[in-house]
């Protein structure tokens, strides 16, 4: 590790590990979540510092580069914002008795080993490293969705459990596919499975072998990011976990399985022999949309609602980056940014909505805007922010990511045109019954803090109107690298 | 490469194979919960083997795990489970046995014609057993898709883990293996402490995992 970057990396580990350790064994839970607060307020200063280095910089096992400094960012920002909703959250889960102080301790020691275990993954350079990171951010994810102990927990924890490690299986057969080929070119070892290494060398591959890695790894990791048909897990996992968990795994977990994609994409681009991954991203992608889109009509619970939108945008990005090219790998780094931080806005806000009305159904829940207007009308912006609407910031990435289809493959856009339409429809129908009309449901207060909710529908409204143009430049180049 | 060394590898990873072709028609529990016990002995003399040959002594740590955690703890683990749930009876398949063995069969033969065909380039050892050993990640899949049963789910969890285990030591040299099979060792003991959560009666009636479907649209 060569000390000018090792600090700020380092930091960006070591952190919330350490939080993680001392939040394990701190009693009083008012300190702990102020704790975790800025424990992850520290983490995004040192990530926020990592643009400062050299850029690509990286040792035997970890790795900086312009790609991953976006999801690494990212990524300790909304750990962060929701480390702050937590705090008044699960406060409140506390007082009505839906939690006991010993599961409070639980939920921030663990939420810190799952920031730790999300940004391990993206900055490692050693591919066996990253993938038992993603499982350690699997395994902490499945234990805060179990937390709540009731019967539809645990079941959504076990089908969770059970698919993310089929899921992560698979992941690993690939691994070590990619191993060897790399190992008759790069040598026995450990630098046969550094990603820096394998990069240099990937021409020299086995195209074969490495086809059939990527298979396994797009199954694998393709599961963790909720792809159809291998999605079964993410409604469920949603919809009963505390909110928080839902906001990072929708904001969060998903980018990291789909960063990790993304850089086995790279490696196969780089082997003239191997087939193109991007067709089959294309294929996933527009599946999960289409099926996500019409699913959507059906749900009758708020929460998996929202998680259906999620698998929906998934598939946006996965097209995205399937279809590749400057012109849509730009759009889908940005769309990526902004669902990131869309929808955990919107499920800060449903977090909310459901501690006040004491029901997730959207059956039981109407009239937002007249009896909550701050929490009401917030939903409002976040829903027509995640259907697309201008001038918010998912119009600008959805709109671009359109137009370089169209020009390329019309027929591929008519379908990603009419999935985006379908989802929007049911998005604005449930969005009606939600926050206008006859009011229904408790009209409790509870001290919320909705400055985490507001700051990210805040950057989406900039964003959607005005993106500063050293960010432009920097997502061109990482659009660029992405081939 | 010896020829009686490439053999005995040979061999053992063959015994994985029909191992998991022998887990495919066990219609009991605890018969299953044995027969994964053999599996996983399989799996320690394989990796142990993969030591010798390769002189790689940490994967001597490997086939250890192996025997003592898979072959030995988890078994006596899951005979606990089992006689306290008092679910001796016979397994529910979803489909029946003689069709679930010929998709084995197909399987097999899958994975010998993607494998074989695509390693042409590797050595003959690693070939075989990393055709083998995704022979033995398919029929633990099938395994798992087969069963309703949480109890067999995790016996096919664990010997789909088993054929991962067999590819990481077949491949040469290759880092980690060590550190991945302790990574797996803790997702299993954390499945089995899992169900024993799940234990208390009217909950475990639920770890029936056809009963999880209700739940994959709405709640009531």
């Amino acid at each position: 590790m060569n000390a000018p970057f090792g600090n700020p990396l380092l930091l960006v580990l070591a952190l919330p590990l350490a939080a993680a350790a001392l939040l394990a064994f701190l009693p009083d839970y008012r300190f702990a979540s102020r704790l975790s607060v800025v424990a992850s307020f520290l983490t995004l200063a040192a990530a926020a510092s990592l643009f400062a280095t050299d850029l690509p910089s990286h040792g035997a096992y970890l790795l900086v580069d312009e790609l991953n400094i976006v999801f690494i960012v990212l990524n300790t920002f909304v750990a962060f914002t929701t480390s702050v909703f937590s705090a008044g959250y699960i406060g409140h889960e506390l007082a009505t008795g839906r939690l006991t102080p010993a599961y409070l301790r639980f939920y921030h020691a663990m939420y810190q080993l799952l920031v730790f275990a999300m940004n391990l993954a993206l900055v490692a350079n050693n591919i066996g490293l990253m993938w038992v990171a993603i499982e350690i951010a699997t395994l902490t994810t499945v234990l805060m969705v179990g937390i709540y102990r009731t019967h539809e927990a645990l079941e959504a924890a076990w089908k969770y459990f059970i698919l993310g490690s089929v899921g992560i299986a698979l992941a690993l057969f690939g691994t070590i596919l990619v191993y060897m080929a790399a190992q008759p070119v790069v040598g026995e070892g450990a630098d046969a499975m550094v990603w820096s290494v394998l990069v240099k060398h990937v021409a020299a591959f086995d195209p074969a072998l490495l086809n059939v890695a990527f298979v396994f790894l797009l199954l694998g990791y393709g599961t963790k990011v909720g792809l159809v048909p291998l999605h079964a897990w993410l409604p469920d996992a949603h919809a009963e976990g505390p909110t928080p968990i839902s906001a990072v795994l929708s904001g969060l977990l998903l980018n990291v399985a789909l960063y990790a994609l993304l850089r086995f994409k790279m490696l196969l681009a780089g082997n003239a022999g191997a087939i193109a991954p991007g067709p089959l991203l294309v294929a996933m992608g527009l599946a999960s949309l289409v099926f996500a889109a019409f699913m959507l009509y059906r749900r009758s619970d708020v929460k998996r609602f929202f998680a259906y939108s999620s698998i929906e945008h998934m598939g946006i990005m996965a097209f995205a980056f399937g279809m590749g090219g400057p012109l849509a790998n730009f759009a889908g780094l940005l769309h990526m940014v902004m669902h990131s931080l869309t929808k955990s806005a919107i499920f800060y806000a449903v977090g909310y909505v459901a501690q006040v009305k004491k029901s997730q159904k959207i059956a039981d829940i109407g009239g937002l805007t007249a009896t909550h207007p701050w929490l009401g009308w917030g939903l409002v912006i976040g829903v027509v922010a995640i259907a697309g609407l201008p001038p918010l910031g998912i119009f600008m990435s959805e709109f671009l990511l359109v137009s370089s289809t169209f020009a390329r493959e019309p027929w591929l856009a008519l379908l990603l045109v009419a999935g985006i339409l379908v989802a929007f429809g049911a998005l604005l129908l449930r969005l009606n019954g939600l926050a206008f009309g006859e009011p229904r449901g408790g009209v409790a207060r509870s001290e919320m803090s909705f400055a985490p909710l507001y700051a990210h529908l805040a950057l989406v409204a900039i964003a959607g109107v005005w993106l500063p143009a050293p960010l432009v430049a920097w997502f061109d180049y990482v659009a660029g690298l992405l081939g | 490469m010896d020829r009686l060394a490439f053999e005995v590898a040979h061999m053992l990873a063959a015994t994985l194979v029909l191992l998991s072709f022998v887990q495919l028609y066990q219609d009991r529990l605890p018969a299953l919960i044995n027969t994964f016990a053999l599996h996983a002995f399989a799996l320690a003399a394989s990796v142990a083997w993969q030591a010798y040959i390769q002189e790689a002594p940490h994967l001597y740590v490997t086939a250890a795990i192996a025997l003592a955690f898979k072959g030995l703890i988890v078994p006596v683990a899951l005979h606990r489970i089992v006689r306290r749930l008092g679910i001796h009876r016979e397994i529910e398949t979803v489909v029946g046995i003689g069709l679930t063995m010929l998709v084995g069969i197909a399987l097999v033969a899958l994975s010998m014609i993607v494998m074989l065909r695509v390693t042409t380039g590797a050595d003959p050892l690693a070939r075989q057993d990393l055709a083998f050993a995704l022979a033995v990640v398919l029929l633990g899949l099938l395994l798992m898709v087969s069963r309703r049963n949480a109890v067999s789910q995790v016996v096919g969890f664990m010997s789909m883990e088993n054929g991962l285990v067999l590819a990481a030591s077949a491949a040469q040299g290759m880092p980690l293996v060590v550190e991945i099979s302790i990574a797996f060792s803790i997702l299993i003991a954390l499945i089995v402490i899992g169900i024993f959560l799940f234990r208390i009666r009217e909950r475990f009636d639920t770890v029936d995992v056809q009963a999880l479907d209700l739940h994959r649209g709405e709640r009531g």
